[in-house]
């Protein structure tokens, strides 16, 4: 099936077959390998990306199914060299270990400040409560969004 | 900045921009993918495997069974338990998820797709899923492939003094015992396992992209079990998505995409399913522990027996010290001054996946501390004494470090008292009590946990602790180039844990340089020194031993280049930080850089000095490492449901010192979250057919970001006094701690309903059951 979709701004046009997810359409036809994959089930979150602005879980979205639409990943969520602030705020505030469920929540976080500027911490935990991290126990997650929302607003 | 403190971590610029490399990241050209043919069935005999049908699938490329594999010798390989596992199954299937066949295909839909058209015969057998019935007369025989094999046992280990324990117990006022179930969980990392093999048949050299936690101990094992010489043979662990000891074995997909290559001549990708991941590698704990505690009737502790019955599943390959083959669960004594202890662990087969040591134990001190902390509360119910002062009664005084317990382990330093009241302190004990009674009255049922803890991390010295004969100790060597700016390459491996920076740290603290110039090389074993790997804690008090005691053999070696630039006698010079300095003569001496320039230029070195500034280590550790900590729990139980909340949560850990108390911090909230996990909802059951109840993440439930408070911790800091830096090992010790101090605080809560004691995990159904007085049954889906 051939299917036209904008991904990070860039138009692509592809042959693909119906079953594919769009997981694997983005890291394996696309080679943006930092949208993760880490369970079957919806469960684990490290496959977050944004469609038309919204966080899904990609592998529960057909890569068919992204046609005609908008799709944002990790690696547009810097502006060239320019780190979004929510980027800044992991690393400021030691928000990632290994790294695996960091593209997904960063763009549950991104998400999250566009539609509320000023999260309290239990908003962040709700946003967050779809995906999984094992090495954070969430704390210093929550303190970078926290970060990345201070700073927004100064 | 120089040296220690917190700072931002390098590693993390490539994370955060989507740009770190894991495994099934890796793309080579012309690279196959694959997937596992498993068996539904928990035990059956095998009858016939046809793969016919899959062969002739227009994108299958090979299909590999026992046979292929027996016919290189490979059908079976040796576990780091000195017991052997079927790479495909050859007569029987022992659990369900056992691999039996291996398709190797064009694209990974392609490789799932050729599964459904292997059929398979099976002749069901009666599974052994009760590791209590394993051992009884007229049960079915597991391995009835080991020669002579006619039962289902595999070890009795024993530690401690059998006799003097009796005789203390005979003689005490007051005993307590319990039985407890520390189920069996999953460590359940995010990135599932993986493997890319090029096998590269002209050279006959192989490389291998694995996610490992030892890429080392890898590449000697697969080459003892491939017949590859092992210097043709490169491992190469990239960002490693978490590991917590999953990512320690040996699996045989691993074999099988090795075998992959070399039948059709490309590389060869195998990427585990979420299922495979729980269904079949590396599990933890699966401890059914029967534990005594003898005190006095003023609440002195006397001593502790303890007995374990062990389900290691079809297969004896847990990962530990070759003489331990339960762990280090014998630090059961944990952090009281105990006259006499004794534990006694008998292992034995299950129809269920192989593993037991993982998920960040510290080799079974996370059953061991559970069952003392268990035992400690319930002797304070027996007594009627508040369990923080029991605690605080009977803990080691600082004064008695170095320790050495009734079984044997020698604690090398801490004050404990002072833990636990900083502890309590921060919590506001004597508040959160009065709460407490106050919120019973309006029918609210709050609840304090604490749990103590002492670790032994940094295994450890080679003369007693081995992996398949491999002494555990590891390597690191440092190179300091023209410009000033140094490579250190070390033999473990991070999976998480932020190596690049920790030991950029440490040469930065020892050189007196920046961490920015320094570069950490990992995870390659053609670029780096043999080591064991990053499992046990043992990253920082071995290798972080070995990164520091080789920084400074090259500030040794600066220094008689720098006798020989300033043409001064080396006991002249002094060093402050970066620089060897003329002593008492202001503004003379020469930096690290001016040094490491003249090193490799042209400068008359002293006589039997080589050019170029360098230093190397083998550290092998002279005793483990022995970090400890309070933690306090305070959860709100609704007894209508038997949901539990976690109020609040502290956690006083001593670590010795710390090299970037940031990254300490994160590793100690990861473990924390982990007990929760494992206290209220982790768990790997099983039915009475064997089948595993613990297939995905919606029956394998590990805390999200609601089920876990803000965690508060505080710090201590009593260096270790063997280690070069004073540093005792982290990753471990809240997963290991924190446990306890949940079920405590649970069973705490649920005193006005007379309930002494609930297995983990305390899920809704189990906490709802306890109070009705017909606790659940955990590991069986039976009643």
């Amino acid at each position: 099936m051939r299917i036209m979709l904008t991904v990070n701004g860039k138009e692509y046009v592809r042959d693909v077959e119906p079953r594919v997810l769009l997981v694997h359409f983005l890291r394996d036809e696309l080679g943006l390998t930092g949208t993760h994959w880490g369970c079957d089930t919806s469960n684990c979150g490290v496959c977050v990306v944004r469609l038309d602005g919204v966080p899904v879980k990609s592998c529960t979205v057909l890569a068919v199914m992204a046609d005609g639409h908008d799709v944002h990943t990790v690696e547009g969520l810097a502006n060239g060299a320019e780190l979004d602030p929510v980027q800044e705020g992991f690393v400021a505030c030691h928000g990632l270990q290994c790294g695996f469920c960091t593209p997904g929540m960063m763009m549950t976080a991104r998400w999250l400040l566009d539609e509320h500027p000023d999260p309290s911490e239990e908003d962040i935990r709700t946003a967050l409560s779809g995906q999984l991290c094992r090495c954070t126990g969430y704390e210093n997650i929550v303190r970078a969004i926290q970060w990345a929302a201070a700073k927004e607003s100064s | 900045m120089t040296g220690f403190g917190r700072m931002p971590r390098k590693e993390d610029a490539r994370f955060v921009r989507g740009r770190g490399t894991f495994v099934d990241d890796v793309r080579l050209p012309g690279m196959l993918h694959s997937a596992v043919l498993r068996s539904p069935f928990a035990h059956a005999r095998i009858l016939s495997v046809d793969v016919s049908a899959a062969q002739a699938h227009p994108k299958v490329r090979a299909v590999l069974t026992c046979a292929d594999l027996a016919a290189r010798g490979l059908a079976w390989m040796p576990t780091l338990s000195q017991d052997r596992q079927a790479v495909l199954a050859t007569d029987k299937v022992r659990f369900q998820g056992q691999e039996i066949a291996f398709v190797i295909a064009e694209d990974r839909y392609a490789a799932r797709d050729a599964l459904a058209l292997i059929d398979v015969e099976y002749e069901p057998l009666d599974p052994v899923v009760d590791a209590r019935t394993a051992l009884d007369d007229g049960v079915p025989v597991i391995r009835d492939d080991l020669a002579g094999k006619r039962d289902n046992h595999i070890f009795d280990w024993e530690a401690g003094d059998a006799a003097a324990t009796d005789a203390v117990f005979v003689a005490a006022d007051v005993v307590v015992a319990q039985d407890m179930l520390y189920p069996r969980v999953h460590p359940a990392p995010l990135e599932t396992c993986g493997i890319v093999a090029d096998h590269e048949p002209v050279a006959g050299r192989l490389t291998v992209w694995v996610t490992s936690q030892a890429p080392h101990a890898h590449r000697t094992l697969l080459a003892l079990v491939t017949g590859v010489a092992e210097h043709r043979i490169r491992v190469i662990s990239p960002d490693v998505g978490g590991g917590f000891g999953n990512k320690v074995p040996i699996y045989p997909a691993y074999v099988c995409a090795v075998v992959g290559s070399m039948v059709t001549g490309a590389p060869v990708k195998w990427t585990e399913d979420r299922s495979e991941n729980l269904m079949t590698s590396a599990f933890a704990r699966d401890y059914h522990m029967r534990g005594e505690l003898a005190s006095t009737s003023d609440g002195r502790l006397l001593a502790l027996r303890v007995r374990v019955l062990a389900d290691h599943g079809a297969f004896n390959s847990t990962a530990q010290p070759s003489k331990y083959p339960a762990g280090f669960f014998h630090i059961v004594t944990g952090s009281y001054d105990l006259r006499a202890a004794h534990c006694a662990v008998t292992g034995v087969y299950t129809n269920k996946a192989p593993g037991g040591v993982a998920y960040a134990c510290s080799f079974r001190i996370a059953e061991a501390s559970f069952l003392v902390e268990r035992l400690v509360d319930l002797l304070a119910l027996e007594l009627s004494a508040d369990p923080a002062e029991l605690r605080m009664r009977n803990l080691l005084r600082p004064e008695q470090f170095p320790y050495v317990c009734a079984t044997g382990w020698e604690y090398d330093s801490g004050n404990y008292p002072k833990a636990l009241q900083l502890a309590l302190d921060t919590l506001g004990y004597q508040d959160f009590r009065a709460e407490q009674s106050r919120r019973r009255e309006l029918g609210e049922y709050l609840g304090i946990g604490i749990s103590f803890f002492t670790e032994a991390v940094g295994a450890g010295p080679r003369k007693h602790m081995d992996i398949a004969g491999f002494g555990m100790a590891d390597g690191a060597e440092l190179r300091v180039h023209p410009t000033g700016k140094a490579v250190l390459r070390i033999s473990v491996q991070t999976q998480g844990q932020g190596h690049e920076t920790t030991f950029a740290q440490i040469i930065a603290h020892e050189l007196g340089i920046a961490p920015d110039d320094v570069e950490v090389v990992h995870g390659d074993t053609d670029q780096t020194p043999f080591g064991l790997g990053t499992y046990g804690s043992r990253s920082t008090p071995v290798s972080g031993a070995a990164a520091s005691v080789a920084a400074q053999r090259v500030r040794d070696k600066a220094r008689l280049i720098a006798s020989a630039m300033l043409e001064v006698d080396p006991g002249d010079l002094e060093w402050t930080p970066g620089r060897w300095a003329v002593r008492g003569a202001a503004g003379a001496g020469v930096s690290l850089g001016e040094i490491a320039l003249a090193a490799h230029g042209s400068v008359d070195l002293p006589d039997g000095l080589d050019g170029q500034l360098d230093g190397s280590c083998v550290y092998n550790p002279p005793n483990l490492t022995f970090p400890y900590g309070a933690y306090i729990c305070v959860v709100e139980v609704d007894p209508g449901t038997g949901q539990v909340f976690v109020r609040r949560f502290v956690a006083v850990d001593d670590c010795g010192v710390r090299i970037n108390p940031a990254i300490v911090e994160g590793q100690i909230h990861g473990g924390l979250a982990d007990g929760v996990g494992m206290a209220l909802m982790e768990l790997v059951a099983f039915d009475t057919d064997g089948n595993c109840l613990g297939g995905s993440f919606m029956d394998y439930l590990v805390p999200t970001a609601v089920d876990c408070p803000s965690w508060e911790l505080a710090e201590l800091v009593t260096p270790s006094p063997h280690h070069p830096l004073g540093a005792k090992g982290v990753g471990e010790c809240a997963t290991v701690g924190s446990p306890a101090a949940v079920v405590n605080a649970v069973m705490d809560a649920l005193r006005p309903f007379g309930v002494r004691h609930a297995d983990m995990p305390l899920t809704p159904a189990a906490v709802w059951r306890a109070i009705q007085g017909r606790p659940l049954r955990a590991d069986l889906a039976i009643e």
